[in-house]
């Protein structure tokens, strides 16, 4: 059953808003509060508020569960790859290999108080990246399997 | 190179191989059934070469300290630190790898047990996935030497182990008692978190060195002493705490079962290692001591006393570890109970530690034989139940060969492995005190008694109609079963060597908590 056109549209209003805060959650986890974790189940939030306001027939449509567990496959797999090459590169399991590297995340941090540079950080970008990749995969895998069941008993 | 290379980073590896393993084998499982079972013997394979590789250096060279994230893993203490170790760190003494060693074996074979599918076609892929990952948190939990470190890989065994169990769904059934496993498990996860939180708001660290080096025992870690202690022996299912193991053990698959034995031997090693390592001396060891002989007096007769009434073979299979858990427990806290007195722990402490030990890991290998076997008989024949099953022994003769190894094994025969080790505890703590030797010896012989009937009652008998069809299990199963019944053999021949080799290094690291204390904190 799909809710009311109110609630449809307010969903489809908030939810580029709610990837967005989401993805910003997990890019400046190494900089504010929140991390790939809290990112991910934030974009997770997302798809609970589309399956709340659509029917389940359209998201089972629109949204595939193979889709999201590869999701998640890739996340686990970007996390563990990242550690396993700190130790080709000569460190230690989980070593920050990217440390003032240059490029994207390898801007040395400057000393003292600053306002916070996305561009440093090494891979703990790069894992929470990973980590939030997986928590929204897997977190909408569960969600989607709650709406299964819920389709069974209809 | 690849050798120096393997060897350096190996207690990383031990860890990292099997993770990677469990996060590709969704992608493997895409390619197919071949690919994805021979990337499996792969993974498990090269985890058991890595920790065997670990163990022959932690016990030529001592331990091995490994931090992760460091530019250099072998040193724990950084020159800026102040003299504290401000990372994550594995710590390997001769204890850890010897566990480590164990279950890597038992992963081994849980992971050519489950090669044949047999009847569940679906969610093979997060099986195997749950499986490494419940070898990742075994192997993180006996190797890891921060407090926080071994909570989280506890919960990581605990939910991939509540899982597998909950695999075989069975109309409810399995779901309900992986529930009770999740249940206990976050329950004895969360009281072990709030003893780390007492002990971290009073030493500053999560590291174990550190906090025996700074130990003061007073009320506090007295409290967190019997908060770590209730929480893993709730998780290693010591009687009173042992409501859940019947259910669980019985609703697993059999190679998880087998491995989730293991799982509940790395929480014992955390008794251990908490009372030993953490607490060392400074514990009141004999009043400790005696709590654990308790724990584990009441779990032999408990255990045994109920698994003679079961029907069902693996619930009495898991009452009967119940039961063997209480051993362990018995030799190693006697152990403690004389930690102080030297003359004591020469004559008979440290052979009761080394039985304790011993039969830890002959636990291990017959317990898992025989689990194993008791699945091989589910594949065939469809039940658990005693009063059904009968008559097996003509069409599966392996198998019964491996049950009857398994069973004088755990019922203290000679020569298989489980007589030499109960021979060690009888003898050690017959010197400390005789009745608890009594004891322990009238429960071995009702081992033995509840496994003849078990024998019989599956095995013996004419041919009956509807097992007729009944055949031998595929090769892969016979291969995980005959690796565990070649070693439960070749322990029970050669004990004294083992015992030598393994053992006595390993109740070693235990007792020597300053050479432990040192190889974090004497590296500056």
């Amino acid at each position: 059953m799909n809710m009311s056109s109110l609630v449809r549209t307010g969903a489809g209003i908030l939810m580029p808003f709610l990837l967005v805060f989401g993805f910003y959650i997990v890019l400046h986890g190494h900089l504010t509060p929140g991390g790939g974790f809290q990112g991910g189940a934030v974009i997770a939030t997302a798809f609970v508020l589309l399956m709340v306001a659509y029917s389940y027939e359209i998201i089972w449509e629109r949204i595939s569960l193979e889709f999201l567990k590869n999701t998640e496959t890739l996340g686990l797999m970007l996390f563990i790859l990242t550690a396993l090459i700190a130790l080709v590169a000569g460190l230690a399991f989980f070593g920050n290999w990217l440390l003032g590297a240059g490029g994207l995340f390898g801007t040395p941090v400057s000393y003292g108080i600053n306002p916070g540079d996305l561009n440093t950080g090494g891979v703990i970008p790069i894992l929470n990246i990973a980590v939030g990749l997986d928590v929204l995969g897997a977190m909408s895998v569960i969600i989607l399997t709650m709406l299964f069941a819920v389709r069974r008993d209809a | 190179m690849i050798g120096e290379f393997w060897s350096i980073n190996a207690p990383a590896l031990l860890i990292a191989i099997p993770m990677l393993g469990a996060f590709a084998t969704p992608l493997l499982g895409k390619m197919g059934k071949t690919p994805r079972n021979l990337w499996i013997l792969l993974i498990t394979a090269l985890t058991f070469a890595t920790s065997a590789l670990l163990a022959a250096e932690v016990y030529t060279t001592g331990p091995v300290i490994y931090t992760f994230g460091a530019v250099d893993p072998a040193v724990a203490l950084v020159s800026d630190s102040g003299g504290i170790p401000v990372r994550i760190i594995f710590n390997v003494d001769a204890m850890s790898a010897f566990m480590a060693l164990m279950a890597s074996v038992v992963g081994l074979v849980a992971g050519i047990y489950s090669l044949p599918s047999g009847k569940m076609k679906s969610g093979r892929d997060g099986y195997f996935s749950l499986l490494l990952l419940l070898l990742v948190g075994i192997l993180g939990m006996v190797c890891t030497g921060d407090l926080f470190n071994f909570f989280v890989f506890l919960e990581i065994s605990s939910l991939a182990g509540a899982a597998l169990v909950a695999y075989r769904i069975d109309k409810g059934v399995a779901v309900e008692a992986g529930l009770k496993y999740a249940f206990l498990s976050s329950l004895a996860g969360l009281i072990f978190l709030y003893a780390v939180a007492l002990l971290y708001g009073q030493y500053d660290s999560l590291n174990i060195a550190v906090i025996a080096e700074r130990m003061q025992f007073g009320f506090l870690d007295k409290v967190a002493l019997a908060l770590f202690l209730t929480g893993l022996a709730m998780k290693a299912g010591a009687v009173p705490m042992h409501f859940w193991m019947p259910d669980t053990y019985s609703m697993a698959p059999s190679a998880i079962t087998a491995f989730l034995v293991v799982s509940s031997q790395a929480s014992l090693y955390g008794v251990f290692r908490i009372a030993f390592t953490l607490y060392g001396l400074r514990l009141n060891y004999v009043t400790v001591g005696w709590f654990i002989i308790i724990l584990g007096v009441l779990s032999m007769l408990v255990g045994v006393s109920m698994a003679i009434l079961q029907e069902n073979v693996k619930r009495l299979m898991a009452y009967h570890s119940i039961s063997q858990t209480g051993y362990m427990l018995l030799g190693v806290g006697v152990g403690l109970a004389v930690l102080g007195d030297p003359a004591m722990m020469e004559s008979f402490g440290l052979t009761a530690m080394e039985g304790g030990l011993f039969h830890l890991v002959n636990n291990a290998m017959y317990k898992g034989l025989l689990f194993l076997t008791a699945g091989a008989i589910f594949f065939r024949a469809g039940t658990h139940n005693l009063n059904k099953l009968g008559g097996l022994g003509h069409s599966m003769k392996l198998t019964m060969l491996f049950f009857i190894i398994g069973a004088l094994a755990i019922a203290g025969i000679p020569p298989f492995n489980g007589f030499s080790s109960k021979l060690m505890i009888y003898e050690s703590v017959f010197a400390f005190n005789p009745l608890l030797a009594i004891i322990a010896m009238v429960v071995s012989i009702l081992t033995l008694a509840s496994f003849v009937k078990v024998f019989h009652a599956i095995f013996m008998g004419p041919k009956r109609g509807e097992y007729a069809g009944v055949n031998e299990v595929p090769v892969p199963m016979l291969a995980a079963m005959g690796i565990l019944a070649l070693l439960t053999v070749l322990m029970g021949i050669f004990p004294q060597q083992f015992v030598d080799l393994m053992i006595r290094p390993a109740a070693g690291a235990l007792v020597n908590q300053g050479s432990y204390i040192a190889s974090v904190m004497g590296g500056l």
